[in-house]
């Protein structure tokens, strides 16, 4: 619809919608993250969610503390090899629709632990990730940033079509497979359904 | 504080056989550390905390040290038998020459504490205990018994450098998980390949992604990826910024 047409009707008191904007709308605005955090970066998550920075502007006070009820996983933190498997078993507890937040270079990556035996490179390898935040840590506005991305995101997701999100996918995988504590690493070391090595576009 | 020698000789009038020795520190600190003989180090343990002049009843730190097996050449000077022609004659004549000989001082794998004494207020005091070798034979007696702090630290030393200390009360892996094979911080531990492309272009992380690239091209299998997925390795995004 015109967009014009839109807001002149508005002015008019005619509020005129698509279901498809009133859902997304509604599912934007109220993202519950999961009450989780795994090292420093929780430290910041935290600070986002206080009076100074006020996560509640975005609908997205109140954490969770069980993934059932959560719609939203913040990945603060590195993620281990020994915590790996916790948090694709976390994840898989979620019902859908559910969004990932990998913030932090450790969480994106494995940061300054990359070239580390015990820290995975990056939570993208078991489980789809939405946004990813760079920085160590980053500070509350880039979660903030992170949240409002978030949030174009799924306004932008169309109900129907082959661009559907996953949730509305009934032959979409739900669950992702837990990697195994193996005898020198996890088994496998990565999901390659997941973790397609993102082609570089300039 | 008492000097080393100082410990060292009230070790040895408490513990008569304890075998005690100084290991020197050529550095400008000069931390001189004691290295206990592993059958008699519980008693000098209890002995060193129970003392009234030296009452170490801090264990601040406990480390692992691994010393891999080490290749030493040295020159050898020998005299072997030579048969020369002299005037004319054979003769047999003894000869000297230079030699470089070769061989392997096998490693270990050493404990390090560092005592202080919050009573008296002085300290460190390092002590130092060295298994026999790096692999069948790698038991130390633990000081948790008379430190408790020495449990944790002692279960993560375990761990990473495999390290068995009898008489620990809980002795299982602390960092890495049940069912883990390596021990990460020896010198000879071999990371497992889930390289990844790094930006970092020094010659380690190449020379890893060359060997990473060169066991993907012999395993076929583990190129195996569902159709239209690209590849889940270093190889694909380093053509890509390659072929930027």
């Amino acid at each position: 619809m015109d967009q014009q047409l839109k807001i002149e009707m508005g002015e008019q008191g005619i509020v005129v919608t698509t279901l498809q904007e009133l859902y997304n709308w509604g599912r934007r605005s109220s993202v519950w993250p999961m009450n989780f955090g795994l090292a420093c970066c929780a430290i910041e998550m935290i600070a986002t969610t206080m009076a100074r920075y006020d996560l509640a502007r975005f609908g997205a006070e109140v954490f969770r503390a069980s993934p059932r009820q959560a719609d939203l996983m913040i990945i603060s933190g590195t993620v281990t090899k020994k915590m790996a498997p916790q948090v694709v078993r976390l994840y898989n507890q979620m019902g859908e629709p559910r969004y990932v937040i990998a913030m932090g270079a450790c969480a994106i990556s494995g940061g300054p632990f990359k070239q580390g035996y015990n820290v995975l490179k990056g939570i993208d390898r078991y489980i789809p990730v939405d946004v990813h935040i760079p920085g160590c840590p980053p500070r509350p506005e880039a979660l903030l940033e992170a949240f409002m991305m978030l949030q174009k995101k799924i306004d932008s997701q169309p109900l129907t079509g082959n661009e559907r999100p996953r949730f509305l996918d009934a032959g979409a995988p739900g669950e992702f497979p837990v990697p195994e504590q193996g005898e020198h690493d996890l088994e496998p070391p990565a999901n390659n359904l997941v973790w397609p090595v993102a082609a570089v576009i300039r | 504080m008492k000097t080393v020698e100082e410990i060292k000789a009230a070790i040895e009038a408490a513990v008569p056989d304890a075998a005690v020795e100084v290991v020197s520190n050529p550095s400008p600190s000069g931390q001189h550390s004691l290295r206990l003989a592993p059958a008699r180090a519980l008693e000098v343990a209890k002995f060193l905390r129970d003392d009234p002049e030296l009452t170490f009843d801090f264990l601040s730190n406990v480390t692992g040290v691994d010393w891999p097996d080490k290749e030493v050449s040295e020159r050898v000077k020998v005299t072997r038998q030579v048969t020369k022609v002299v005037d004319g004659v054979e003769q047999t004549v003894e000869e000297s020459a230079e030699e470089t000989r070769k061989r392997v001082e096998p490693g270990f794998l050493e404990v390090v504490y560092h005592l202080y004494s919050v009573a008296k207020k002085h300290g460190p005091v390092v002590l130092r205990m060295r298994t026999v070798n790096r692999t069948n034979a790698v038991e130390l007696p633990s000081l948790t018994p008379i430190w408790r702090s020495a449990e944790f630290q002692e279960r993560e030393i375990f761990d990473l450098f495999g390290i068995v200390f009898t008489g620990h009360p809980d002795l299982r892996r602390i960092l890495m998980w049940e069912g883990f094979k390596d021990y990460p911080m020896r010198r000879d531990y071999v990371e497992p390949d889930d390289f990844e492309y790094e930006p970092t272009a020094h010659d380690e992380v190449l020379k890893r992604a060359q060997e990473h690239r060169n066991r993907e091209q012999a395993t076929p299998a583990a190129k195996e990826r569902p159709p239209g997925a690209p590849a889940g390795n270093g190889e694909t995004r380093e053509q890509g910024l390659i072929a930027e």
